[in-house]
């Protein structure tokens, strides 16, 4: 191969450099008005009424809109389209937004803010998931399941009880990851206009310009043929521009009214609320385990905290529990799962999507599977790795697993043999793998279409040009496109012209989340290609007198042996016996032969694989924590662009290391004389901690390559797997250091401190959650596993007794 | 509210604008003097992500007047690449960000890079201690830093061949 796998410099990496990539924030255009939002300062209230007459003869305000002017309802998931753009009546946590001023410039949107009057009437505030569970009103959203419980959700793989219950050991472990927040440095904007014909475009800073587009379409119940949204550039994105938000649909309705271009850049306070970030999640594991360290059974309880709204949650609520069956055999498998409202900003998607908790949970109780089994940690999981194109027991299909070299590569770079249990008081090794999605197998809105659509257009000129609807957001997707092109034509990356996230001129792809974009668009980028070479190579092949099949596409010529054309010579060629040339490809995936409802969440064309060690040292008189050395292995399958690919694996390590050291997105209440209200403890960039240049640690990053069948040249994802064993490696570290047991995130030293007076007590050196409480889980769907004769569906309640 | 004059050196050339007094430096260039390559994250001096070098030192031009910066000399992103050789190609730090992946999503890069520079201009072979401490104030989310000080180093070893 000539660019697959060579370190380069991406494609758009000069106009980074430069301060040319154009941000959302950075498209400035003629007549341009500026918008701010009102929000909410209550966390749970009604809106009696709204008086916008003072705002509105402000000098300098162009427009007033209120919830009045938004009839329709959005949201990300066909099932909880719950959010208004501006709330006409029910506001459900502080910084929900309640109207929009646009004006002259942000100063004066600002301060005709102020001139809005909002009489509110409090209701109570559910502001924890106790209180959700035990509080059925005031009820935050009617359409709940049950009072405040968003979301309940049952499995049984299997008999997973008896299983625990017969196995030679039974642990019981509770855990709770804290929920944090994505903070990319860019602010979230857009700007909304008016072309010159009449239609409507979108910039946005957007994971998901696809769904914002059918969004749009909705909420202005406009056709969407006259709607163009444009993905600007991510200035970061983690998950946190996956989810259509208010100020897209609030700027584009204005520019509509008023004919002129329309910018919102939230500020960061808004930015906190906005949210959608990683759920809090409480979890129980019942876990069986045989003498000999396999896995008997495991009955895993997650409770959710939402916040106000659904955004991603009911995939987000599955997802703590579809992947933990990927990783290690485990033949039965029990899952419960409850998603409440509190009055909060909404968690949807960020990195691992779900997944990161309950990781952190299981990679800790297998270490305290080991150490009771007086086994080697690495060992134990060595025994015990899910087989390579095997089904799992809640029918999940696994193609290759590069697990096995990933862990012994970090034992081995860690020096792991002559280190664990072995580095004294303070100092500690800890280990854990994970495992994670390359794209979500089904779309959000249930459709036969392809997920990912690659269209090539080449000239006589010699110039290719891609356009996709793929999304970067930093992560390099515009640079694997391009790669993938650029291999199958034997050209060089940097002579096409990429052209991505503009649902007005480019194939539809689902956007950048789930990790799905280098499969998904790698392999519609392939069938795209391929079209196309196939008709250059039998226009050349005639020239040169050679089966089309013989010619080598590479380095910028179509040759076989000495005979040889230069690309442009084969693209005049073919464009002389074809016309036109241009091509498109698609892409869906396999499908999953999970049949149980439910099953739509946890299938994908693959599993990527993850290993780490994470090297700490404890002051024990302060409880400081120093992360001195990570060591990660990345089961990539194929790495594209080696470069880019250290980086993803980097970034990953850096921010699970920030999660499980410092950062939390929590909540403190008002004193009573400021309303009481329920607002984000520390929404700056200051006050939420996170990992600077002084506190991230060297990373050894090894990239196994295992290739997998379904993805393209074998390329796996890159951008979020390498994240998931961080955060209980950390705590297994410290384990190992100090001898007490972390099993909550964040970690801090106040934790470690409090662990350690434990230990000096003779009590159990454990800080972490004490109870569970009683969650109303419904009887569980009964599937059975694959190797209990299953079909993939589940068996009806009645036939149970019958089938088993 | 009247506008307020002002002049002052930008990326070597004079510039003259007016503009509504109560605008930082980061507004000024972003907004009069259209140079958006200058980035913002907080606006509250948190992110460093607008530094730009106010006669040859870094400064948070989001905690600058603008008022301020009358017949200072301000370098942006924008200027960095003119400022080595004739701009036809890149500052070697910039070169060296791209190769080695030190801008994911770019948004901190600009104000990185000019922190970068200004440490080499003061000290052109930097520890990556010293490196990490001069980019401590800046903010990136993307690479886990660990690329961003690969690529000083580099930068610093390309500059004086």
């Amino acid at each position: 191969m000539k660019v697959i796998g060579k370190p380069r410099r991406r494609v758009d990496g000069r106009a980074k450099v430069v301060g040319e990539t154009r941000f959302a924030d950075d498209v400035v255009l003629p007549r341009m008005l500026h918008m701010k939002l009102l929000r909410s300062p209550h966390p749970h209230a009604l809106i009696e009424a709204i008086n916008t007459e003072k705002a509105k003869a402000h000098p300098g305000v162009h427009l007033v809109l209120t919830g009045q002017d938004f009839p329709v309802t959005f949201g990300i998931l066909p099932i909880t389209q719950d959010e208004y753009p501006l709330a006409p009546q029910h506001v459900r946590y502080v910084g929900d937004p309640v109207a929009a001023v646009i004006a002259r410039d942000e100063q004066t949107a600002t301060e005709a803010l102020d001139l809005i009057e909002v009489r509110y009437r409090p209701l109570d505030t559910i502001s924890t998931p106790e209180e959700a569970l035990a509080k059925a009103e005031p009820r935050i959203h009617a359409y709940s399941e049950q009072g405040n419980i968003h979301r309940l959700q049952a499995f049984q793989f299997g008999d997973a009880d008896a299983a625990i219950a017969g196995a030679d050991h039974v642990f019981e472990d509770l855990f709770f990851y804290e929920g944090n927040t994505h903070l990319p440095i860019e602010q979230h904007a857009c700007v909304a206009a008016i072309d010159p014909d009449g239609k409507l475009t979108l910039w946005s800073s957007t994971q998901v310009p696809h769904y914002v587009h059918r969004s749009l379409a909705r909420v202005l119940q406009m056709p969407a043929s006259r709607i163009r949204v444009i993905a600007t550039p991510n200035g970061g994105g983690f998950g946190g521009k996956c989810d259509v938000c208010n100020h897209e649909m609030v700027a584009a309705k204005a520019a509509v009214v008023l004919g002129r271009p329309v910018k919102i850049c939230l500020n960061r306070e808004e930015v906190f609320y906005l949210h959608r970030g990683r759920h809090p999640v409480l979890m129980k594991f019942r876990t069986g385990v045989t003498k000999d360290g396999k896995l008997a059974g495991m009955h895993l309880q997650t409770l959710v905290d939402g916040g106000g709204y659904g955004s991603y949650g009911v995939a987000s609520t599955f997802y703590t529990g579809a992947l933990q069956t990927v990783t290690y055999e485990l033949p039965k498998y029990k899952f419960e799962a409850a998603r409440v409202f509190t009055n909060k900003p909404p968690c949807g998607p960020k990195r691992g999507h779900g997944t990161p908790q309950p990781r952190f949970g299981q990679e800790i109780q297998l270490d305290k599977i080991a150490e009771k089994l007086g086994r080697d940690p690495a060992d134990l999981r060595l025994g015990m790795l899910a087989k390579p194109n095997s089904l799992t027991a809640n029918w999940l299909k696994i193609g290759s697993i590069g697990l096995e070299q990933c862990l012994k590569t970090v034992v081995e770079r860690s020096d792991w043999r002559n280190r664990f249990r072995k580095l004294g008081a303070g100092h500690g090794l800890g280990l854990a793998c994970g495992s994670y999605l390359c794209g979500a197998g089904l779309p959000i809105y249930w459709n036969k279409m392809p997920q990912s659509g690659v269209q090539l257009l080449l000239d006589r000129s010699g110039q290719a040009t891609v356009f996709c609807g793929a999304t970067e957001i930093g992560q390099g997707s515009d640079d694997v496109l391009t790669a993938i092109v650029a291999e199958v034509l034997g050209i060089d990356p940097l002579d096409i012209r990429c052209v991505t996230g503009d649902t007005g001129i480019t194939p539809v792809d689902l956007g950048s989340y789930s990790s799905r974009v280098t499969v998904m668009m790698g392999n519609a980028a392939i069938d795209a290609a391929e079209k196309v070479k196939k008709q250059i190579a039998e226009a050349a092949a005639e020239e040169l007198e050679v089966a089309p099949d013989r010619l080598v596409f590479a380095n910028g010529h179509v040759s076989f042996d000495a005979r040889s054309l230069t690309f442009p010579e084969a693209v005049v060629l073919a464009e002389e016996k074809f016309g036109t040339l241009g091509s498109v490809g698609s892409y869906k995936p396999p499908r999953s032969p999970g049949r149980y409802k439910g099953a739509g969440v946890g299938p994908s064309p693959a599993y990527s694989y993850t290993a780490c060690v994470v090297e700490a040292e404890v002051d024990q008189a302060t409880g400081w924590i120093h992360i001195p050395k990570i060591w990660i292995a990345h089961d990539i399958g194929r790495t594209i662009n080696p470069v880019l690919a250290r980086g993803q694996v980097e970034g990953s390590v850096y921010m699970g290391l920030s999660e499980a050291l410092m950062e939390e997105q929590v909540f403190r209440r008002l004193p009573p004389k400021l309303s009481r209200a329920l607002v984000h403890k520390m929404p700056s960039l200051l006050e939420y901690k996170s990992i600077t240049s002084l506190d991230m640690p060297e990373v050894d990053t090894v990239l196994i390559e295992d290739p997998d069948p379904n993805c393209p040249f074998g390329a796996k994802e890159v951008g979020q797997g390498p994240l998931l064993p961080v955060m209980p490696a950390v705590a297994n570290a410290i384990y190992d250091a100090v001898g007490v047991r972390i099993d909550e995130l964040p970690i801090t030293p106040d934790k470690v401190l409090r662990g350690l007076e434990l230990k000096a007590a003779g009590k159990p050196a454990r800080i972490g959650p004490e109870h569970f409480p009683k969650v109303p889980y419904p009887e569980p769907l009964v599937v059975p596993p694959p190797w209990e004769g299953g079909d993939g569906k589940e068996i009806k309640k009645n036939d149970a007794a019958a089938v088993v | 509210m009247r506008h307020a004059r002002l002049a002052l050196t930008v990326n070597g050339e004079k510039a003259e604008t007016l503009f509504a007094p109560y605008k930082t430096l980061l507004e000024v260039l972003r907004e009069d003097l259209n140079l958006t390559g200058t980035k913002h994250g907080c606006e509250l001096g948190e992110c460093g992500a607008c530094a730009v070098l106010v006669d040859g030192e870094p400064q948070l031009a989001c905690l600058v007047l603008a008022l301020e910066c009358e017949g200072r000399s301000i370098e942006t992103v924008e200027g960095m690449a003119e400022s080595w050789k004739s701009g036809a190609e890149l500052h070697p730090l910039q070169a060296a960000f791209a190769d080695l992946g030190a801008a994911q999503c770019g948004y901190c890069t600009p104000g990185i890079l000019l922190t970068a520079k200004a440490l080499l201009a003061h000290e052109p072979h930097p520890s990556r201690e010293r490196i990490r401490e001069a980019i401590s104030g800046n903010l990136c989310r993307c690479t886990g830093y660990q690329q961003i000080i690969d690529a000083i180093e580099e930068g610093a070893a390309r500059m004086s061949k």
